[in-house]
């Protein structure tokens, strides 16, 4: 891996109220490594803390805690100016005084770039994200998607230690967004700029980038290419925000059998039989050491049609590509995906079954994963 | 909008006329007055035919009065300087303060924050009479009281309080991430406070200044209690025409014409900015 560009070190960030018992930790020790020209998206829900690592990052907040380091300087008691960061901003924040040209080639000028330079790299800039028509326009006077790229033009055409986008292309219709998304990537690539992008769209950070940092209630959760996070996940929270429709979830006892386990649900004893499947060590040992544990389904994994198992038919949607069944089972509800259109009647009941390999294992005290049913 | 039938159109029309003939009768009248002698003035019934004379303006400019009592030296032209030098150096002074003020109230979050906003727009609550007494002695002892300076301090209580509260809600208006994006291209607070959020928080400064100009140019009692003669403001000095010989509603009239213009053309020429600044939310990014 090359260098390390942007580094967080035990970072936090507490919002202090009018009473001590107002304060909000709202980033805890978040320690995180991006490489030179790596994209990185911070991903969760609102309120997980992502914004505010955006805004510590670019010096506008404060941080209670740690250090942040970039290109090997700490910057977290510089100044904003002086930290050689940019930042595409959630509301687009255009200078309504100006017209979208000199919008994007403000902080150009500050830089001292040359008029004919700066003419050019603004053009660039406008033919890349589509809005060479609207650049003599005034911001009040164009769209929301239209603000959204002269705002991501403004943060682009710079030249910057690391590149900060916050929920980049919220607005932009849905054909632009995926057209967009492919050319701007490869952009960062290309100029190997290290970008941190904030979304709550797993698409996007999907798309985008390299690694995600998967974030809830200010905690790092998971730091890891898009892949891996969706076949390795490190807990349960993880395991159930990422992918479409979520992971299906149940507590279970684990029994060992022979070479192989049975996994009794704990609401209602139903037997997840899997005796005949050889589980291998360590593996093994990890799930008679645990007992109790949290079983992880994908709802691709949920194999309808055959197997020992039944549900009973609570809705059954087509979206045009694939149905989405949703059945009840062991007194909860399973969501299954099928990449064909199923015919399943309401309260019809359908068996079904699920792959050992398809397993996840999570522990039932902390939720942290002990294995994925790949690794066996 | 609606079209309006003719009888409706008419309705409109004489509810119109009886609003503004309310509402501008007196100006009307004083208008009139400050053309005629007093004892056009005084005589019964009243009449609007006269035939005009400029002796009211003329005693007014060249400041000296003449009555069947004799002659009286009058400082109107002065006062009406004082009025234009007290208003506008109590406006700057606020503007000065208050403009910085506001932008920390709505920016930012301090101890005691809110207290202090509202302290401050408590003085437009209080009665002048209760600082009045208080002040009176207090600037005999530090040698304000007849001065500029004691006045234009004292002016602060009803320019900043306006300027603060009415600036205040536009640069809350103003996304905080217009002026980030600005720091972040290498600027500094204060060139993104200059550059940045005084011009985008100008309808709302300049409505404020101007409404505040004219609440201090109106104001009659500090200057009455704290301001002797060559200081006092023509709202003060029209008190110099109640004479021993009577009251010379002739020049009271003309003085009152004098005073309001300047106020008046102010606020004419900048009424759009006084609607759209007093109207929250103008601004749009």
């Amino acid at each position: 891996m090359s260098e390390v560009q942007l580094s967080l070190n035990s970072v936090d960030k507490t919002y202090y109220g009018k009473k001590i018992e107002a304060a909000v930790r709202a980033v805890k020790n978040l320690s995180l490594q991006i490489s030179k020209g790596e994209i990185v998206a911070l991903l969760g829900s609102s309120g997980c803390g992502k914004t505010s690592t955006l805004r510590m990052i670019a010096g506008f907040e404060g941080v209670t805690g740690g250090t942040i380091q970039l290109s090997n300087h700490e910057i977290q008691q510089l100044p904003p100016a002086k930290r050689n960061v940019a930042m595409a901003f959630e509301g687009y924040s255009l200078y309504p005084p100006l017209t979208v040209r000199d919008n994007i080639a403000f902080a150009l000028k500050a830089e001292r770039v040359s008029r004919s330079e700066s003419d050019a790299k603004v053009m660039e800039m406008a033919k890349f994200l589509e809005i060479e028509e609207i650049l003599e326009r005034y911001p009040s006077s164009i769209s929301a998607g239209q603000q959204q790229r002269a705002s991501l033009a403004r943060a682009l055409v710079r030249k910057a230690d690391l590149y900060l986008l916050d929920e980049p292309m919220g607005q932009l219709e849905p054909q632009l967004r995926s057209v967009l998304r492919v050319r701007l990537k490869q952009y960062l690539q290309e100029h190997q700029m290290t970008t941190v992008l904030v979304t709550h769209d797993q698409t996007e950070a999907n798309a985008l980038a390299d690694r995600i940092a998967v974030m809830e209630d200010g905690e790092l959760q998971q730091f890891e290419t898009p892949t891996q996070l969706k076949h390795r996940p490190a807990n349960i929270y993880v395991g159930t925000f990422i992918g479409e429709p979520p992971m299906n979830t149940f507590a279970a006892e684990v029994k060992p059998v022979g070479k192989g386990f049975q996994f009794q649900l704990e609401e209602t004893g139903e037997l997840l039989d899997y005796q005949k499947v050889d589980f291998q060590q360590p593996l093994r040992a990890q799930l008679i050491q645990h007992k109790r544990i949290v079983l992880g389904l994908r709802p691709h994994a949920v194999k309808l049609g055959k197997g020992a198992l039944q549900a009973q038919v609570i809705s059954n949607q087509w979206l045009g590509d694939q149905s989405h069944i949703a059945a009840e089972f062991a007194n909860r509800i399973i969501v299954a995906v099928s990449h064909q259109r199923e015919e399943f009647q309401l309260d019809e009941n359908v068996p079904f079954h699920l792959e050992a390999e398809d397993l996840h294992f999570f522990d039932a005290e902390n939720g942290n994963a002990i294995a994925h049913g790949l690794e066996m | 909008m609606n079209q309006l039938s003719t009888s409706q159109r008419v309705f409109r029309g004489v509810l119109l006329g009886l609003v503004i003939l309310f509402f501008m009768f007196p100006i009307f009248w004083i208008f009139l007055m400050s053309f005629q002698t007093n004892e056009q003035i005084l005589r019964i019934p009243p009449s609007i035919f006269f035939e005009p004379t400029l002796i009211n303006y003329q005693a007014l400019i060249t400041g000296r009065l003449e009555t069947q009592a004799g002659n009286l030296d009058i400082a109107f032209m002065e006062n009406l300087w004082n009025s234009v030098f007290l208003s506008s150096s109590a406006v700057l002074l606020s503007l000065v303060l208050g403009v910085p003020a506001a932008y920390a109230f709505a920016r930012y979050r301090f101890r005691l924050g809110e207290d202090i906003a509202f302290t401050i727009l408590s003085f437009r609550f209080a009665p002048p009479l209760l600082v009045l007494l208080p002040l009176t002695l207090y600037f005999e002892d530090i040698g304000l009281s007849n001065t500029y300076t004691g006045l234009i301090w004292v002016y602060q209580l009803i320019s900043l309080p306006l300027i603060l509260w009415i600036v205040r809600g536009y640069f809350e208006d103003i996304s905080p991430d217009i002026e980030s994006a600005y720091r972040l291209a290498g600027h500094s607070w204060l060139q993104t406070f200059l550059k940045i959020s005084i011009p985008l928080a100008r309808p709302g400064i300049a409505a404020a200044g101007l409404l505040s100009f004219i609440f201090a140019w109106n104001n009659f009692v500090f200057a009455l209690v704290l301001a002797s003669a060559d200081k006092q403001p023509v709202t003060v000095g029209a008190l110099a025409f109640v004479t021993a010989s009577g009251i010379q509603y002739g020049q009271i009239a003309a003085g009152i014409v004098l005073s309001v213009t300047p106020t008046l053309l102010l606020a004419l020429y900048a009424q759009r900015y006084l609607v759209e600044g007093l109207s929250l939310g103008a601004v749009k990014g």
